[in-house]
């Protein structure tokens, strides 16, 4: 059932003691959607992929993923709902004492009644996909940076999770790397139908694959704008975003 | 559900109908590649006979068959399969390249003894280049040209010293404890138990004390020194360290050797005197011993030789342990695993070079007549 809300966050605001890093944010996330968190350094983006990653409490509101809260819902139920969700970490996270075919066949092994054959299998076929073929026996301190995030999103796909979050997935790379890796995001999108969160502020990528997206305004603590990338840009709603999207340019459109 | 195969002519078709998910059939999949190669035909066509929902488990299954006929030479139709299928198995094989990585010589024995040979003396190299770079840096540190951050030194002092009183405190009071109990048992049958004080007294000052501080702060702070500064290295901070031409040992090492150095006698004092308290104990309430008596038995076993032998220990110990935590922090890999490595090898090496020190002090001891 595509165009059902998959993610909806509602009111949410996270602190850190005092220290009121987010409030009041907003927005929905559309199955089979790429959907964009942007903003500037320190704004919150990878606070925010924490708490809809159930990673860290939220202060109040609610960040339901798949129908369950990620705010008040208990260990357990996060569990179930992530389950359901791949993660790519900025440095693949890969667990450095296993070869990388471990690293994928850990939650197939985990999750899944799959014989060991077809194990090897999925990971070699996984692998495949993300243009690793052969790799399996490599250590991760062995492979490169970009190599690293695409054995971490061989793993993030390993159990064919309906949500796959990025965070900042073109951190590191070079230009045709980070293009490889956007393509391959759109690549198991429109195949798989996956729903990909992508937290970035890397501008090409945002107008590359963004479908619909969040600014959050480090200044406002909250969010800044919400749309497409490139109707944002057309039709900036302040001067912050027009800034965020031009890379620092400001003429008189980004006063509208 | 499944896969039908069906032979035209030279051509083959492999029908597909059903719901795949969390398929698995490994049998039947073998099954359809090798009458697939067995058949060699000249065209392999793969059909949509009604494919219902789908995941990876029906991809692994074409994967598997297109690799083969791939290999086989085979050309694969896939037009009437579902676009997101077709699409995966494009890009399954859209990069066709052998990973390559450098292959390791194999040693006959001759070469892996000289290969072990050679990979100690390197070991010995960088260790005593290691004490050299200490040397040059606390020789920088005497004449003030090291560049060390006081608050480094404070910080660490802070983390060896009051820190650690809590746990040496126990350990050591414990081990006073099981000392006279253990010589109580024996001297008890000569009713000489009125000398479990000496014993313990002698015991703890003169090496004890020393010893089971020594073996805590191994694993408690050199193994913080290794796991620090492990991950300093794979964080990149070492580099930067060296990048801005400023001392690795003067800015890393100096600060904890110094601070390990001062603790370490201190500690090793309040091992005595806990050691004592705890020999005390068992003494006074279980051997039914006087406190005056017990006092007056402590205070003739006391040696101020002995105590100085243990103090000096203490110092001995400080060395060692610091340099171990450091040295294996900076020579840490890029890697978790390697911080893990790192912490183990910083402990294991500190013991068995406090008991060769052990030894070495104990050889001069008797060399001196102390």
């Amino acid at each position: 059932m595509m165009n059902q809300t998959l993610i909806d966050v509602q009111k949410l605001t996270i602190a850190y003691g005092d220290f009121v890093l987010l409030k009041d944010v907003s927005f929905q996330v559309k199955q089979g959607d790429i959907f964009i968190i942007m903003g500037g350094s320190g704004c919150g983006k990878s606070s925010l992929l924490r708490v809809l990653t159930g990673l860290t409490p939220a202060s109040g509101g609610k960040a339901f993923v798949a129908g369950v809260d990620m705010v008040s819902a208990s260990a357990a139920q996060k569990d179930v709902v992530m389950r359901r969700c791949g993660i790519l970490y900025q440095s693949g996270a890969l667990f450095s004492s296993m070869t990388v075919a471990d690293n994928i066949a850990l939650p197939l092994r985990q999750y899944t009644d799959y014989s060991d054959k077809m194990i090897r299998e999925l990971v070699a076929l996984k692998l495949a996909l993300v243009g690793l073929a052969g790799f399996q026996d490599f250590y991760p301190s062995e492979l490169s940076g970009g190599m690293k995030k695409r054995a971490g999103l061989a793993r993030a796909l390993a159990l064919d999770p309906e949500i796959v979050y990025f965070d900042e997935p073109s951190a590191g790379l070079d230009p045709i790397s980070s293009k490889l890796l956007d393509d391959l995001i759109l690549d198991i999108n429109q195949s798989l139908g996956t729903t990909i969160v992508i937290v970035t502020h890397e501008l090409s990528s945002i107008f590359a694959i963004g479908r619909d997206s969040v600014f959050l305004d480090a200044t406002k603590r909250s969010v800044g704008a919400r749309g497409n990338p490139t109707e944002l840009l057309k039709n900036p709603p302040n001067k912050t975003v027009y800034e965020f999207l031009t890379r620092g340019h400001t003429d008189a459109k980004g006063t509208k | 559900m499944g896969f039908a195969l069906q032979q035209n002519g030279q051509k083959m078709t492999l029908s597909i109908s059903g719901e795949f998910v969390r398929y698995q059939d490994p049998a039947e999949t073998d099954r359809l590649i090798r009458h697939i190669k067995k058949s060699n035909p000249k065209a392999l066509v793969l059909t949509d006979a009604g494919i219902g929902r789908w995941d990876s488990s029906l991809l692994v299954v074409l994967y598997q068959i297109v690799r083969m006929a791939r290999l086989a030479e085979i050309p694969v139709q896939k037009q009437t399969l579902p676009e997101g299928l077709q699409r995966l198995i494009d890009l399954a094989f859209s990069v066709d390249r052998k990973p390559s990585r450098p292959n390791p010589a194999r040693l006959g024995f001759i070469s892996y003894i000289g290969d072990v040979g050679i990979r100690a003396m390197n070991s010995v190299r960088r260790g005593l280049d290691f004490c050299r770079q200490i040397c040059i840096s606390m020789g920088r540190f005497v004449c003030g040209k090291a560049v060390l951050r006081p608050i480094d030194f404070w910080f660490a002092l802070d983390d060896c010293a009051p820190k650690a009183v809590g746990i040496v405190s126990l350990i050591s009071f414990m081990v006073g404890l099981i000392l006279a109990f253990v010589g109580a048992i024996q001297l008890k049958s000569f009713g000489a138990q009125i000398y479990v004080a000496s014993l313990v007294t002698i015991g703890m000052t003169r090496i004890m004390g020393a010893i089971m501080v020594g073996v805590i702060m191994a694993g408690r702070t050199g193994a913080s020194f290794a796991a620090t500064i492990g991950t300093m290295q794979v964080n990149e901070e070492l580099d930067a360290l060296q990048t801005m031409g400023i001392s690795r040992t003067d800015f890393l090492v100096l600060p904890r050797v110094l601070a390990l150095v001062l603790a370490m006698p201190v500690l090793a004092m309040l091992a005595d005197i806990m050691g004592m308290l705890g020999g005390a104990a068992v003494g006074i309430f279980m051997l039914g011993i006087s406190p005056p008596e017990y006092i007056h038995y402590s205070i003739e076993a006391f040696n101020l030789t002995n105590f100085f032998v243990g103090v000096f220990h203490g110092f001995v110990f400080g060395i060692v342990i610091a340099l171990c935590g450091c040295y294996f922090g900076i020579h840490c890999g890029r890697n978790a695993d390697s911080v893990g490595v790192a912490t183990t090898k910083a402990v294991v090496y500190a013991i068995v070079w406090m008991i060769i020190m052990t030894g070495l002090i104990t050889l001069m001891c008797e060399v001196l007549d102390i």
